[in-house]
């Protein structure tokens, strides 16, 4: 029987549980100060201050909007489809999570003496486990859509499927040229990899079509279409409220936390810093985080600057300029390696 | 039949559209220069007014709750209690009772005196007859502009609380500003 994926742990299985809880702890803290960093520099970038009245200088706004949220009456629409509608945002949120899982915050560490990866697990397919990950999210926004019932949500969730299918190609290819050049799929891997040099320099229109392709498949700006608040009213979460609209949130932002993360892991180097600097291991996750931080702020930046994409100019933009150029990036990557090797 | 455009009619020249490659380029440059310019308010000073801790300072013109006013001297009212205010008001929310004055009990510097002088808030739609039909200058327009109340009767202002000074100054736009 073939193998379908070598699982690199080394870990006895409660460094596992323990890794795992810290990982999702870290993550869970990160959402929270992503949405308050989010609308902060959204308010400044507008000329206005954003939220400054909950806690010091507005610190606790995303604790007290959670208080709200959970606080609220789970309603469901008549014509909704039950189960369906309750499994939907745990779907949405458990796909974010579980691509979580993969980003490498650092190399094997030995902590008292015990060698633990700073990482939820290293696969040998890390990403196309993003992508597997990647496909299923769309299910918690297409079931979300259809199943409550509305006819915003079913265009918000129809917008969704195409603009996933659409973009995730362009993704999956952007990421091919940096695979062949690492020669491995591994992420920790790719990372290693990068000691000469980081991949945004040789991999510069994959970076680009990778993050235009991020953009689109977090659903943001200018590409969030998904939940136009002018035409959809909120898309595929019009009817959702209460603890479930939480759930849609603390997904959406989770996965821009994934994409920054990614970016970070293939592109920038992950845990290297650059002139030769070796700094001890436990520095390792925090140049992930700060990296994955300047890569959240870009977000933030973009979806301050740019309009709306009409859906034409999307679906044109997605099939006739990124996909080429991811194309065309992968096989010019294919030819240069073969040569230089 | 086609129409001819005359002499005065200017034409337009446009470049022409640019084509895929181009047309990416320009977008990607604009896109930047968006970039650009969003960065930079970021580092700019909001302009958000944090209202109840500060306020919009007003124009000296400004009509705000009305006030009505002594003689600083003799400390008289100004108001005769004449009713013209009343009589001007196009929404009739003045109301004026007058009494004669006498020497042990002496309150303006006329004849008479307004024994009631009420301004119901709700209705007033602050146009600013009433202070142009004053012949004392006995009421002018302020510049209070926080007025909200719980109950409609709270905004029935008496002539003692027309009489006394606002506990809060309303900051005053300075000159220029």
């Amino acid at each position: 029987m073939n193998t379908l994926a070598i699982v690199g742990f080394y870990e006895e299985w409660w460094i596992q549980i323990l890794k795992a809880v810290v990982i999702f702890a870290v993550g869970l803290q990160l959402v929270p100060i992503v949405l308050l960093a989010e609308r902060k520099l959204l308010g400044r970038m507008q000329a206005r201050y954003g939220p400054n009245r909950v806690g010091p200088f507005g610190a606790l706004q995303p604790l007290a909007d959670i208080v709200k949220l959970l606080t609220k009456e789970q309603f469901r629409p008549s014509t909704s489809t039950g189960f369906l509608f309750a499994l939907a945002p745990c779907i949405s949120i458990l796909t974010a999570v579980a691509a979580f899982a993969i980003i490498p915050f650092g190399n094997v560490q030995h902590i008292f003496g015990t060698p633990v990866g700073l990482y939820g697990v290293d696969v040998s397919i890390g990403p196309l486990y993003l992508f597997a990950f990647g496909a299923v999210a769309f299910y918690g926004i297409m079931l979300g859509g259809w199943s409550s019932g509305s006819k915003y949500s079913f265009l918000g969730a129809m917008r969704g499927a195409a603009q996933l299918i659409s973009y995730e190609v362009s993704q999956g290819l952007a990421l091919v040229g940096v695979i062949f050049t690492a020669g491995t799929l591994s992420l920790t891997g790719i990372v290693e990899a990068q000691q000469g040099m980081w991949y945004i320099v040789p991999q510069f229109f994959g970076f680009l079509v990778f993050l235009v392709a991020g953009f689109a498949e977090t659903n943001r700006a200018p590409f969030d279409l998904t939940e136009a608040d002018a035409e959809l009213v909120g898309g595929y979460n019009t009817e959702y409220g209460g603890g479930r609209f939480a759930s849609y949130y603390f997904a959406e932002y989770l996965n821009v936390l994934v994409v920054s993360g990614i970016v970070t892991t293939v592109f920038l180097g992950g845990w290297l810093l650059p002139f030769g600097i070796h700094p001890p291991g436990w520095v390792d996750p925090f140049v992930v985080l700060f990296k994955m931080g300047l890569m959240t702020f870009l977000f933030i930046w973009v979806r301050a600057t740019l309009p709306r994409l009409r859906y034409d100019q999307l679906m044109s933009f997605g099939w006739k300029i990124l996909l080429p150029l991811a194309t065309l990036n992968a096989l010019v990557t294919a030819v240069l390696v073969v040569v230089t090797h | 039949m086609t129409w001819t455009p005359g002499d005065d009619v200017i034409q337009v020249m446009r470049t022409p559209a640019p084509g895929a490659a181009r047309g990416t380029y320009r977008a990607f440059g604009e896109t930047l220069r968006g970039m650009k310019t969003t960065f930079g308010r970021m580092l700019e000073k909001p302009v958000t007014l944090e209202y109840p801790e500060e306020k919009t300072p007003v124009y000296p013109r400004f009509r705000g709750r009305h006030k009505l006013h002594k003689f600083e001297d003799t400390g008289l009212e100004k108001c005769v209690g004449c009713s013209l205010c009343a009589a001007a008001c196009p929404s009739d929310c003045i109301r004026v009772v007058a009494a004669e004055n006498t020497p042990e009990h002496r309150v303006s510097a006329g004849e008479r005196y307004a024994e009631v002088y009420e301004i119901n808030l709700s209705r007033c739609i602050f146009c600013g007859y009433c202070e142009v039909a004053c012949p004392f200058d006995a009421i002018t327009m302020g510049h209070d502009y926080e007025l909200s109340d719980y109950t409609r009767s709270d905004l029935i202002f008496t002539k003692e609380m027309l009489l006394a000074e606002p506990l809060e100054r309303t900051p005053l736009r300075r000159e220029g500003e």
